[in-house]
């Protein structure tokens, strides 16, 4: 009796991490439940009969294979309602991603089903699943029960990957005829990196910029304090798209998760999809000129000031500090 | 073409927040304002009415909402939009994000628009969902989180950030978009503008006159019970420091960092 359908999202031969979590996570919860993960994938040749079954060291008992288009959600949504429709599956489960969101949402219009984001646990409680989601900027956490199909979308890195699966998963074929309207996009060009590549994730000090800034020229304060102290510059999604610092550098949901010593964060608000991609640094410090902004509920040390002032007196600061 | 843009009044988030010392939750009440990011959507509207290259011919606000919500309407209006229409009913309060998007596509299908637009988010609900829904009602191709946007007759050229970098797709419209707020720098309403978005058309709907399926929504309709609460584990609160004396307050953080050995 087949239980969990998780979905997995891959690029150039290799899935997605966050995928690899959900997975594993559909994979305990299964156990929990009696029933078993199932995976479904979509895309060309790239997804070989190797790649699919090495889901199974994750814990899926079965990959159902799709053709279709990648990195576009509807299509996605075609194949699951078909997959649930011929297997009885109970549940749908992401790993945190901006796909995720969208084939989720879309999935629970199609069925009808209940659907919860920004999931940080899941657990079984009677039978069933209950999902765990933080609300109002984290201040609560609600459970959502589902009356009947259930999907859960997680939260960035809240399954971890664990290779505790019994090896090669059987891989199946899953015939799916698109919907016409899912027809009517095309990926033109996917994953363009935009800027030079900056490596940030070997970095222990993190100094990381948002719009708070002002421009794209406050950069330049950063990258020397950044020098100072040893480390990196690492930025926001806001003036990644503005076009400020390159995409490479960019930490959150749709960039990287990083964990360094020191995360101190200049001019950020301290969004949640920011708050993702680097929650775990182990000492967090920011300066606001917002007393109110979100980034002082989760930080270590939090600065109430004008960054223009401040970071350039700390450059000079912690030089001094350094040279004596 | 026409142009539906869905807009929500949300809590207005400069207003300072207040935990409820019963419940132990955020303090809601209060001023209530447009949401931020859907100022964004009208802008990308008006953008392309004002493009040229493809012939608008209208920009229709939409909420589902409170009576409150008639405000979110108007300061849409007053940013450009042309009229808008407000979905109000006592049977759809509570309603999830599943059942609130198919409430909307209901409101949306009598409008029959070339082109959806949406926020990124809405400041209080945090979904980044409720358009994906609505695609899905309205048989309709969707992108979210768009960062820039080519129009022309039939068909959309639309660039975002997805897992791996920047996407470019194309969309043969009708299409369900959600703007990212690097789209655009939405402009200042006028006064003038102000004044006049109360005589602008305003059309107050009921569930039943867009045919929505009273069991569908509502708290009643919805298929998820998010009935319980609990408090996040507790976490040592931070130590803030008020910048008065810059010099002071420096070196207070070089201590900092230095006792934590990471000078
Ligand atoms: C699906 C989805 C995925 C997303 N993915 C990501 C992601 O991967 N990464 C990411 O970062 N975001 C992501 N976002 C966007 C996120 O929601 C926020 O919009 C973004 O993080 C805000 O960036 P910011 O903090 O630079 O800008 P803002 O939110 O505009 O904050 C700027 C801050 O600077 C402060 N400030 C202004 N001037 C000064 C000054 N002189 N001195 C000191 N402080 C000052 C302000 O008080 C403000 O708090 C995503 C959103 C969605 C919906
Ligand atoms: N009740 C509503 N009425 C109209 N539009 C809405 C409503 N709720 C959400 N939206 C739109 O959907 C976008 C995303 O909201 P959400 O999915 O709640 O984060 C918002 O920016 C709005 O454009």
């Amino acid at each position: 009796m087949p239980g969990i359908l998780v979905y997995a999202l891959h690029y150039e031969g290799a899935i997605n991490k966050n995928s690899l979590g959900a997975v594993s996570e559909a994979a305990r919860l299964a156990g929990e439940l009696g029933t078993e993960a199932h995976a479904i994938v979509m895309g060309g040749d790239d997804l070989t009969d190797d790649l699919c079954a090495s889901l199974g060291r994750y814990g899926a008992a079965k990959v159902l294979r799709a053709k279709g288009p990648e990195g576009l959600a509807q299509p996605v949504v075609d194949a699951m309602a078909k997959a649930v429709a011929d297997g009885g599956y109970d549940y749908a489960l992401f790993g945190g991603g901006l796909l995720g969101f969208e084939i989720g949402a879309g999935l629970a219009a199609r069925l009808g089903a209940g659907v919860t984001m920004e999931v940080t646990a899941v657990n079984v409680d009677g039978g069933r699943l209950v999902a765990e989601r933080p609300i109002h900027g984290d201040s609560s956490i609600s459970s959502s029960r589902y009356k009947g199909f259930g999907i859960i979308i997680g939260r960035l890195n809240a399954f971890e990957t664990q290779e505790a699966g019994s090896g090669a998963a059987t891989v199946e074929d899953l015939d799916v005829e698109l919907s016409e309207w899912s027809t009517r996009a095309t990926m033109v060009k996917r994953g363009e990196q935009r800027g030079v590549d900056v490596d940030i994730e070997g970095a222990d000090l993190l100094v990381a910029g948002g719009r708070g800034l002002g421009k794209a020229e406050g950069f330049e304060m950063l990258e020397q304090l950044a020098g100072t102290l040893g480390g990196a510059v690492a930025a926001t999604r806001a003036v990644v798209d503005a076009g400020w610092f390159p995409y490479a550098a960019q930490i959150g949901q749709t960039g990287k998760t990083v964990a360094p010593k020191l995360y101190l964060a200049a001019g950020i608000s301290g969004a949640i999809q920011h708050k993702v991609g680097m929650q775990s640094s182990e000492n967090i410090v920011a300066i606001n000129k917002d007393a109110n902004a979100p980034i002082f509920e989760y930080s270590d040390l939090g600065i109430v000031g004008d960054l223009n002032k401040i970071v350039p007196k700390l450059n000079d600061a912690i030089k001094v500090k350094k040279g004596g | 073409m026409k142009i539906c843009v869905l807009v929500k009044e949300v809590p207005d988030a400069a207003v300072e927040k207040r935990i409820d010392p019963s419940t132990g939750r955020m303090d809601r009440s209060g001023e209530r304002n447009l949401n931020p990011y859907d100022t964004h959507a009208i802008e990308a509207a008006m953008q392309i009415k004002e493009g040229g290259a493809v012939e608008v011919d209208e920009i229709v606000a939409v909420t589902m909402g409170p009576a409150s919500a008639v405000r979110a309407l108007h300061k849409a209006v007053s940013l450009g939009a042309d009229r808008s229409v407000h979905l109000s009913d006592d049977a759809l309060a509570g309603s999830d994000v599943a059942a609130t998007g198919y409430a909307l596509a209901q409101t949306l299908e009598r409008e029959s628009p070339d082109l959806v637009l949406l926020g990124q988010q809405s400041d209080d609900g945090e979904c980044y969902t409720i358009g994906a829904v609505l695609a899905d009602h309205l048989r309709m191709p969707s992108l979210t989180q768009v960062i820039k946007m080519d129009v022309v007759e039939g068909k959309l050229t639309c660039e975002r950030q997805a897992e791996y970098g920047y996407d470019t797709v194309e969309i043969r419209t009708p299409a369900v978009i959600s703007v990212g707020d690097a789209i655009n720098e939405p402009r200042y309403p006028s006064l003038k503008a102000i004044m006049g978005a109360k005589k602008k058309p305003l059309e107050a709907l009921g569930a039943g006159d867009v045919g929505v399926d009273i069991s569908k929504v509502g708290a009643e309709g919805s298929q998820v019970d998010c009935g319980t609460f609990k408090a996040p584990p507790a976490k040592q609160a931070g130590t803030i420091i008020e910048d008065e004396d810059t010099i002071e307050t420096v070196g207070k953080i070089v201590a900092w960092l230095d006792e934590r050995k990471l000078i």
